[in-house]
């Protein structure tokens, strides 16, 4: 019986190196022996990707994409589906983990330096994969079409209006409608279930061919491929299975915890995961007093509040997130870990950290006088980080990397 | 003779790649034309009709067109007066820098010389601006003059929609094409037909 299946398995591992790959990439990929729990997150994005995609299949039986169905289609699947509102709620709860993760995920590359030579395009895939999870993000939102649906929507399409020239008419076309009607749900639903999923995969899955050929970071910043056995193997890896694989499944255990309780009591997080204007049919007519992006596009949205102008708003709100891709080339430390770089390093890093939670909380707040100078004072605090970048890690003296880890 | 013929087969591959990527453009054109508003959209959005005597002098009332908000608003005589005295704090109060369709014509910028007929979208973001008609200091302002304020993004206006200076939004608040017939007013065409 054995010896019959192994043949199966032998036919096919001919014709398809099912084990080849299985070993290069799982068994046998040599992973840093010594990193701590800031690199689990990575695996935890995967994980949540992969509960967005089955949730979001389940959540596509019920919904409509119709300017009269939407919001009744949620409904339908909240109050009569069997089990809807569970699907419902893991997956809005996934969008704000995903990015929980992915923020996290980031501000491990930052901190540690993953971004350093040779991982350049690993951090530019990972990138882009954050650029497009913020428009599916917001293309999702979109879809239940309710007041904070509608509302968002509007500001957002209408930041193209800032163009010169083209503005007014871009705005149309990605409409399709002079409002946002059902032309915009049927057209953000197809881009929100279809396309930007299809290339969402496409990049995860070029980010980890990437980080293979390279290999993964660690957190002294420690080159582990400088000392290798004669297989070519680092001395200072391990195979990821039976060693690191334990490590990832109970901080997956972990997660399923805290993911089950927010998804099971705290769903609406306090209205910043589902803000509560969005339980209320969308209304072309009657803006809600208070506008607020959920919070994880709060800290961009602060920014654009504080520019008082429109076309400055968005170029400055564009710019955040391009600078964040061009980090590799503007960190010239020679040590790629915050362990081993200056105290310039240090402080700036904590100033940035300070700084971004300050706008992501301005962000979800209505504006006063004061509340508009601090988003303007954290708007220059995140440039000033990247831009003086090239500056405070030349100048600033960094302690020697270690050449074993 | 050799030499020759990798030229000869390098011109060739550039002009098939040429003649290929001009198909490109071409291949485009209907998937980008698809996103444009379907005739069926550009043929909703039919002028509507409003009755005007009730409204209240000093009352705004709010209509839908194109399911988009159009503010219509009486004015009293002494609001009308005063528009002239709060130009400074005006960024562009004699609408130059937008398409203004009834240019120098009222005060009100309507055509008419009681009523403001505007576009309720903010020329910022697209919020509705609130209607805050009363001269007295609010969160947002301690000098209130009366007028228009957005909540999303703090840009104010004054009462016939002219912008103030220093705030996010651009422009004046859009007028939109209209006619009044006695007590009708009809917005979405410039002439009464009907």
């Amino acid at each position: 019986m054995s010896n019959q299946s192994s043949g199966i398995f032998n036919w096919v591992n001919d014709r398809l190196p099912i084990k080849n790959t299985y070993e290069r990439h799982l068994s046998k990929h040599p992973v840093p022996k010594k990193v701590n729990f800031w690199y689990l997150f990575g695996a935890l994005a995967l994980v949540v990707l992969i509960i967005q995609i089955v949730s979001g299949i389940w959540l596509m039986f019920g919904y409509e994409n119709t300017e009269e169905g939407a919001f009744a289609s949620v409904e339908y699947i909240m109050r009569d589906v069997d089990y809807g509102w569970v699907v419902r709620y893991m997956h809005t709860t996934g969008a704000s983990m995903f990015f929980a993760v992915v923020y996290l995920h980031m501000f491990r590359g930052l901190m540690y330096g993953s971004y350093h030579k040779p991982r350049e395009l690993v951090w530019i895939f990972g990138m882009t994969i954050y650029l497009v999870m913020m428009a599916e993000g917001f293309l999702g939102y979109v879809l239940p079409y309710g007041q904070m649906s509608y509302w968002g929507a509007q500001v957002i399409i209408s930041l193209f209006g800032a163009i010169p020239f083209i503005g007014e008419s871009l705005e149309l076309w990605v409409r399709g409608d002079y409002y946002i009607s059902g032309a915009t749900i049927s057209r953000f639903f197809a881009l929100h279930v279809v396309a930007l999923p299809l290339i969402l995969i496409a990049l995860v899955f070029m980010h980890l061919v990437a980080l293979h050929e390279v290999g993964a970071g660690n957190p002294e910043g420690v080159d582990i491929e400088k000392y290798v056995d004669e297989d070519g193997v680092p001395l200072d890896s391990v195979p990821f299975f039976p060693y690191k694989i334990l490590n990832a499944l109970v901080a997956i255990g972990i997660f399923g915890i805290v993911f089950s309780i927010i998804m099971f009591f705290f769903p609406e997080g306090g209205g910043y995961m589902l803000e509560l204007a969005n339980f209320e049919e969308a209304n072309p007519l009657s803006t809600p007093d208070h506008i607020a992006p959920v919070w994880y596009y709060s800290p961009y949205y602060a920014m654009l509040r504080a520019i008082p102008d429109k076309l400055g708003g968005l170029i400055v709100m564009g710019a955040a997130i391009a600078i964040l891709f061009v980090v590799p080339w503007l960190d010239r430390s020679k040590a790629a870990s915050i362990r081993y770089k200056g105290n310039l390093s240090k402080i700036a890093m904590t100033i940035f950290v300070i700084s971004w939670l300050m706008l992501a909380w301005l962000g979800t707040m209505p504006v006063t006088e004061l509340r508009t100078t601090l988003s303007q004072i954290g708007t220059v605090i995140y440039f000033a980080f990247f831009l003086l970048m090239p500056v405070y890690t030349s100048i600033e003296k960094s302690r020697p990397v270690p050449e074993r880890l | 003779m050799e030499e020759k013929l990798t030229t000869r087969r390098k011109v060739l591959i550039g002009m098939t790649a040429a003649v290929g990527s001009a198909g490109i453009p071409f291949a485009a054109v209907p998937f980008l034309s698809a996103w444009n508003p379907s005739a069926k959209a550009k043929a909703v959005g039919a002028p509507v009709k409003v009755d005007i005597s009730k409204i209240q002098v000093g009352q705004k009332i709010q209509v839908a067109w194109r399911k988009q908000p159009v503010f219509v608003i009486r004015h009293s005589k002494e609001a009308l007066a005063n528009l002239s005295q709060i130009e400074e704090k005006l960024d562009d109060p004699q609408s130059n820098n937008i398409d203004e369709p009834y240019r120098d014509i009222n005060p009100t910028r309507s055509t008419s010389n009681e009523f403001t007929v505007i576009a309720g979208v903010c020329t910022h973001l697209g919020c509705s601006p609130k209607y805050y008609p009363k001269m007295e200091p609010q969160p947002w302002d301690e000098t209130w003059i009366g007028g228009f304020f957005c909540p999303c993004h703090g840009s104010m206006f004054d009462i016939v929609g002219r912008v103030f200076k220093g705030v996010p939004a651009p422009t004046n608040l859009k007028v939109p094409p209209h006619n009044f017939r006695g007590n009708i007013l009809t917005i979405g065409e410039d002439k009464g037909t009907a």
